[in-house]
């Protein structure tokens, strides 16, 4: 956060180059965990993507360990404990939670070690914030690319199998008589969950990525009538909340003294807000076929 | 094991059956649910699959569906293998119970049942709307066509999912237990829904329960299933005191009053005395096969 | 590692990890392992504001854990609980790092308060957290047939005058105080592998419902013991020993049922909650 707080612009403020790539990637992560984390919340799978984002934080401390790139240090870690939670192929519910929970806390367990190894050795002593509540300021423009890429892919793979994902949502026994390959696609789907929490690390750091992959996601689901409603919204929310974020932490600079708050910590609380007034607003019965008061337990 | 299959003897093999089940074996966790299962379906029949709960009959359905693994025996549809002509079969689960939250309305579920399974983008062209409003016809699903499904109620859910099965026009409808936790008035509206679709639109329909009597109006064919055995044939036939007490290995009395059939463990005074050999559990409450 | 510093230590991790070992045992019946992971996530702001406001961390780590029971119920009202906690752990947690980033030596705190620290409890806070631990341990010991109860039929507990309502509240302030204990040493992270873990494993080896909660009393103190002993001779964080060890202990645990459930599949029985035969 060295360059570019002189002026109070917007011009000045689209006009960074760290801005730039932080609009890009947030935008890419918005998009992402908006569509994923529909699917999520219908599959009763909240914690299953909560815990895939603070699993990756593994995969980022790694990296800054070894020196390689922390999108494929998340994305790593993620897909590793995606498959392997794929590999398990649990079906109910209560014990789905119960075995995320154990490999979410191996997972968190290798981080720790990493965390301590980067801190402990030599330069990298602000690993642990940078990748437990992001430093979207500090990544380096050359990691724009990758991420837009890995991101348009995930949301064409989602595109092309959007009727069988919204159908196994809906009802799995449905899609398996209509001769869906449903454990297939539980697999691609928690390889796209690992991809929607390995980029929303990136953005907001890896123990916060769930906040932009359940809350607009939520938010939607409280507005939306209909099944392409509710991803244009999620996606809509979860890049409201992104983009604004990031403009108040740039701002918050002047605003504090200079220390510029976090950018997490905006988006997180933007996010916390949407929730919360879209199930405010869908209590006041605008909107068609409000959930139930107490939703249903998977 | 006799069973006493009504017709086949007479049937001409050269025109396939729309069904056929033949020396169907089921093992689940290498316990038998079913051994030695014969029978088939014709065009625009309305049969009942009929057994206690744990008979097998989901697992029927599941093998049927290819959703089971079987273990021996074969199933074809029009002759070619059940497995590969899944696009003739509608399904219609026992649990529906969608979650209140899901943003999807009646239509939406009802164009899943034709696009549901299309990958790429085949599925987001064509106008689907007239077979959608044909198949929310049949089940007068139209007022509620617009809701979401997870506030529906339980019939109303069911009627979408069948609509979701009719809508691609299925030769053979497959329904799990879809009479149960119906209120009368319900119960009546469906099996007269069923029979419609068995007589004017020539559909095929197997249905499980544990009680025959709602179906009984428009039943063509039975399969009685019971320690993973069954019986087959017309209701008649089937339901009767020395077939079923074969069946279940214990004696078991039919009655028959004012055309409803009630099938009886025989008075348990008389059986103090008169057990059957090898079968000393009762019927009631074994839920095992 | 004996030494009369690290006494406080090794007391209140054996008092810590005979709560948890109890307390997890109802999270796992329960299945509330979100919110299992969920509070002690509350509670990390609790500790990152204290220095800022010159309280003993313990006070702190209580009224945000509170904070985060109160929050729970209140957003579970709102649509799905899941969602609630996943919203709820990232504000607080967001929240905690904004009061850290205020302090002085950032990493180093955050670092500690994520993945804990075995001297992670100063002598200050040594007795009201010990009478914590046995207030727990009484109250659990108290109840413990109602939760017993709830847990197997809600049904039967409901006929039986039992307020579900009641015992939810309980059970979440219990997990409340235990996590505001174990959190310094443990870490944010980890202290729900010390609910999950053991009591999941005890819950897989042993059907009877009494020594199974004995067993999960046991896991949960070697683990710590063992974690605590390493962490001491690595100087490594002892989140890591406490995470990994878990999964070990849960995959054996879990390998061993299997193995003695012989060909039945283990998905249907093994998960099974450690209590009476199987009701449907």
């Amino acid at each position: 956060m060295s360059t570019g707080f002189q002026d109070l612009g917007l011009v000045h403020f689209l006009g960074d180059p760290t801005i730039r790539s932080a609009l890009w990637i947030g935008t890419m992560a918005a998009m992402l965990n908006g569509v994923i984390g529909v699917f999520a919340i219908l599959r009763g799978q909240a914690f299953a993507g909560h815990a895939l984002g603070d699993i990756s934080s593994a995969g980022g401390a790694a990296a800054v360990f070894t020196g390689i790139s922390a999108l494929w240090g998340f994305l790593g870690m993620a897909w590793l404990a995606a498959l392997i939670l794929s590999g398990l192929g649990l079906k109910r519910a209560g014990e789905r939670d119960l075995v995320t929970g154990v490999v979410l806390g191996g997972g968190l367990g290798i981080s720790a070690l990493f965390l301590y190894l980067d801190a402990t050795g030599s330069s990298h002593s602000g690993a642990t914030v940078s990748i437990m509540f992001g430093s979207l300021f500090g990544i380096p423009g050359s990691m724009v690319l990758p991420v837009i890429l890995s991101t348009l892919s995930g949301l064409l793979l989602v595109l092309l199998c959007y009727h069988p994902l919204l159908l196994i949502a809906a009802d799995p026994d449905l899609a398996r008589a209509r001769g869906v390959p449903a454990g297939l696609l539980e697999t691609l789907y928690l390889l796209l969950l690992g991809l929607a929490a390995a980029i929303s690390a990136l953005t907001v750091g890896a123990i916060l990525a769930t906040a932009l992959l359940l809350g607009p996601a939520g938010a939607a689901l409280h507005l939306a009538g209909r099944p392409a409603q509710a991803f244009l919204y999620a996606a809509g929310i979860a890049l409201f909340c992104t983009v604004t974020g990031i403009y108040l932490s740039y701002e918050s600079f002047y605003w504090f003294g200079g220390t510029a708050w976090p950018v997490s910590f905006f988006v997180v609380v933007l996010v916390l807000l949407s929730y919360l007034l879209a199930a405010a607003w869908s209590r006041t019965g605008t909107v068609p076929g409000r959930p139930a008061l107490h939703g249903a337990k998977r | 094991m006799s069973s006493p299959t009504s017709s086949s003897a007479m049937e001409e093999q050269n025109a396939p059956h729309l069904l056929e089940v033949a020396g169907l074996q089921v093992q689940i966790g290498g316990r038998s649910v079913l051994e030695e299962l014969d029978f088939h379906l014709d065009t625009g029949q309305l049969c009942a699959l009929i057994g206690e709960n744990g008979a097998g009959k989901t697992t029927l359905l599941r093998a049927i569906l290819g959703l089971q693994p079987v273990r021996q025996g074969r199933i074809r549809i029009h002759g070619k293998p059940a497995s590969e002509e899944r696009g003739q079969m509608g399904y219609v689960p026992q649990k529906i119970a969608f979650d209140p939250n899901l943003p999807i309305r009646t239509r939406d579920l009802v164009e899943l049942g034709l696009r549901g399974s299309h990958f790429g983008f085949r599925g987001f062209f064509g106008n689907t709307s007239a077979a959608v409003a044909a198949a929310l016809a049949a089940v007068d699903g139209e007022g509620f066509a617009d809701q979401r499904i997870g506030r529906l109620s339980g019939g109303q859910q069911q009627r979408a999912v069948i609509a979701h099965a009719l809508v691609r026009r299925p030769r053979l409808l497959l329904l799990d237990e879809p009479l149960a936790n119906l209120d009368f008035r319900s119960t009546n509206t469906l099996v007269q829904m069923l029979g419609r679709l068995v007589r004017e639109e020539k559909i095929t329909v197997l249905v499980t329960a544990h009680d025959m009597n709602p179906l009984l109006p428009f039943l063509d064919r039975l399969v009685y299933l019971a320690h993973g055995r069954a019986a087959v044939g017309d209701v008649h036939t089937v339901v009767q005191d020395a077939v079923l007490s074969r069946l279940y290995g214990y004696p078991v009395t039919v009655l028959h009053h004012q055309g409803r059939i009630l099938v009886l463990p025989e008075d348990p005074r008389r059986g103090m005395e008169t057990a059957c050999p090898g079968h000393t559990e009762t019927d009631h409450g074994e839920t095992g096969s | 590692m004996f030494a009369s510093y690290m006494l406080h230590t090794w007391i209140m991790a054996s008092i810590l990890a005979m709560a948890t070992g109890i307390l997890g045992y109802f999270v796992i019946l329960w299945r509330s392992v979100f919110a299992a992971h969920a509070l002690p996530l509350a509670a990390f702001p609790g500790a990152a504001a204290a220095p800022l406001l010159g309280i003993s961390p313990l006070w702190g780590l209580f009224f945000f854990s509170g904070l985060g029971v109160l929050f729970l119920r209140l957003f579970s009202l709102l649509g799905r609980k899941d969602i609630a906690m996943g919203l709820l752990l990232t504000t607080f947690l967001a929240l905690g790092g904004l009061l850290l980033s205020m302090g002085q030596e950032y990493s180093a705190a955050v670092f500690s308060l994520l993945f804990g620290e075995i001297l992670g409890i100063s002598g200050r806070s040594f007795l009201p957290m010990v009478l914590i631990a046995l207030l727990v341990l009484l109250l659990v010991l108290a109840n413990f047939r109602s939760l017993l109860l709830q847990s197997v039929s809600p049904a039967l507990a409901a006929a039986a005058g039992i307020s579900r309502s009641r015992l939810d509240w309980l059970v979440l302030a219990l997990l409340a105080l235990v996590t505001a204990g174990a959190l310094p040493i443990v870490g944010t992270l980890l202290t729900f592998t010390l609910l999950v873990s053991p009591a999941a494993s005890a819950q897989r080896l042993c059907s009877h419902p009494f020594w199974s909660l004995v067993l999960s009393v046991f896991l949960a103190e070697t683990m710590t013991w063992l974690s605590i002993a390493m962490a001491f001779w690595t100087n490594w964080p002892p989140g890591f020993f406490v995470g990994t060890l878990g999964a070990v202990l849960f995959l054996l645990s879990h390998l061993t049922a299997r193995f003695r459930s012989g060909l039945r599949p283990s998905a249907d029985t093994a998960g099974r909650p450690g209590l009476s035969s199987d009701p449907a």
